[in-house]
């Protein structure tokens, strides 16, 4: 009990919350109880002011100028790209393409690797609790190529399984594409188990962080995940901006996703040569500010020690599941044994929307709806939950006033 | 026949009994029963031609032309939408269909539930009122 009295008063979650200017705010005339973070997180105010200093101080188009700005914001952009690198524990730099986001991260691989390797009855493995980002690309390059959707399926708990995984396998498996984390359960799948036993079948794997990057510590290298995409916006930094990791030996083998500036070696209308990695796959003048301040969110989450806010959260999620589950008539949606702060559920008798419209009088701020993951829904047999997700700021108080607030929507609407 | 109230004076109703509620838990009680109270579609009705989908909730639109007057019925999955389904009913329902094309509901924006409205809600909220008004240019045109 020391122990842990100690770890609590040494994650300084105050200090921490005054570097997020929007926790400040008021909603409804309350103050505003921030629990959508698997949306979205909010932003340290490191992050703000890159977004700010960029425009002010040396606005200008990369990789192309000669020109003073031109130079400056070329190597603060490339600094995103080497600091992400670390962040991931990737072994070469052009390994890291910049993208907007974990959908198009995904889109690209579908796209471009799919079009090239994938070809009629070969399979794609992906799995029931997919965001939608995860499933649609691979439906239109299966199409395309003829190729056949496969989808591991769930336990009632919200956890894969892995058996049947095993017996999708085959030598027809091309790539499975699975979730690190489930944004609408929280459940953390054994993502080194899957790429194994992928691997050992001869499939590529891509791993969608979009959920786990904020929570989890990645090391793509240990992982050994041969794709790995990420939003930055999930990750405290600016919204626009991703990650695609991908190992050089597959990135080299792929054509380009998207044809413009910045890819090409030399345009002739005969043929165009490629440019290398990763500019290969860097079509177009790309979220240059974002990018530049996404490296702040990386050093914000370096400065904090990653331990004290894993355990931090994770205490949050064990406080936040007995209090939520403790209010009579709610059914917890997810409870795998291995999770991140999501917390989902249904009060039995009410729609999730009116739950949500309820708390947001109340100045909470959660998601209701399908979370993008129809098929999970319709697995789960429910229209979509109540979704309360945490990060490293919220605090025991803010689960309390969850609660509370819960209980209220529950006697107005019962 | 009497005739019905306008769409105006209705809407001046609904915007003196809201001015009534001192905070935001009288007004959603209030809206949350006249959900409650709504009369349930029949299932006949709960077809998917009737169907307005918003993202989230369900709502069910079906409507008719008598003595020059529209009646709708209306219905959703989501007891709020419900309340909300209801007031517009109260507004529309027995109006011509040259009234229901003019009228701007003001009276939404001044009992503070514009934001119902927005297309962020996706509560089929806004495309419902977008149907009433469809069908009102409809049974319009026809009778014309
Ligand atoms: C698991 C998962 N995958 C993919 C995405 C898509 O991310 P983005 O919209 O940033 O591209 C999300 C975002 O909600 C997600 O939670």
């Amino acid at each position: 009990m020391e122990a842990v009295k100690e770890k609590i008063q040494a994650y300084n979650v105050t200090a921490l919350r005054n570097k997020f200017p929007v926790l400040n705010v008021k909603v409804n005339r309350h103050p505003l109880v921030y629990l959508d973070n698997a949306a979205t997180t909010q932003k340290p105010e490191s992050v703000i002011k890159a977004l700010e200093s960029y425009y002010k101080n040396y606005n200008a188009n990369i990789h192309r100028g000669i020109h003073h700005l031109a130079e400056k914001a070329t190597v603060a952009f490339e600094e995103t790209r080497t600091e992400v690198q670390k962040f991931l524990n990737a072994a070469h730099r052009e390994e890291i393409i910049l993208t907007k986001g974990t959908t198009e991260s995904i889109n690209l691989v579908a796209s471009s690797w799919g079009r090239k390797n994938l070809k009629e009855n070969d399979e794609v493995i992906i799995s029931t609790m997919e965001h939608h980002s995860n499933i649609v690309p691979w439906q239109l390059i299966c199409e395309e190529k003829k190729a056949k959707l496969k989808v591991i399926p769930i336990s009632d708990e919200g956890e894969l399984d892995l058996e049947a995984f095993r017996s999708l396998l085959s030598p027809k498996t091309k790539m499975v594409s699975v979730v690190h984390v489930s944004n609408s359960l929280g459940t953390i799948n054994p993502v080194e188990e899957i790429i194994e036993m992928a691997h050992a079948a001869g499939a590529v794997v891509l791993i969608d962080g979009a959920q786990s990057t904020a929570h989890l510590k990645i090391d793509v290298a240990r992982m050994n995940c041969d794709f790995f995409a990420l939003s930055a916006h999930k990750v405290y930094g600016p919204t626009g901006v991703g990650v695609l990791y991908g190992k050089k030996e597959i990135l080299e083998e792929m054509p380009p996703y998207q044809g413009g500036g910045e890819m090409i070696g030399e345009v002739k209308f005969e043929k165009t040569t490629y440019n290398e990695l990763p500019y290969k796959f860097e079509a177009g003048t790309p979220n240059i500010a974002g990018v530049i301040a996404f490296r702040e969110a990386l050093f914000f989450l370096n400065a904090n020690n990653h331990t004290l806010i894993h355990e931090h959260e994770q205490r949050l999620l064990e406080y936040a599941t007995k209090k939520i589950s403790s209010v009579d008539g709610i059914r917890l949606i997810g409870t795998a044994k291995s999770k991140i702060g999501v917390i989902s559920f249904l009060l039995n008798g009410a729609h999730p929307q009116d739950v949500g419209v309820l708390l947001d009088q109340q100045g909470i701020a959660v998601r209701t709806g399908h979370h993008c993951t129809q098929p999970l829904m319709t697995r789960l047999g429910i229209p979509g939950t109540v979704r309360a997700s945490l990060a490293m700021y919220n605090t025991h108080e803010e689960i309390d006033l969850l609660t509370e607030a819960l209980l209220k929507a529950k006697k107005m609407l019962l | 026949m009497i005739e019905p109230l306008s769409i105006g004076k209705i809407e001046q109703e609904i915007i003196d009994d809201f001015s009534l509620f001192d905070n935001w838990e009288e007004k959603y009680e209030y809206i949350i029963d006249m959900g409650k109270k709504l009369p349930p579609l029949d299932d006949i009705h709960k077809k998917e031609e009737n169907i307005i989908k918003g993202c989230q909730s369900t709502v069910w639109l079906v409507a008719e032309q008598k003595d020059g007057r529209i009646y709708f019925k209306a219905d959703s999955d989501a007891v709020i939408v419900k309340g909300l389904i209801s007031l517009l009913i109260r507004v529309l329902s027995g109006q011509t269909a040259t009234d229901i094309l003019e009228t701007k509901l003001d009276f939404i924006n001044k009992i503070g539930m514009m934001q119902h409205l927005a297309q962020t809600r996706s509560n089929g909220l806004l495309s419902m009122i977008k149907q009433m008004k469809h069908y009102a240019l409809a049974f319009n045109t026809v009778a014309s």
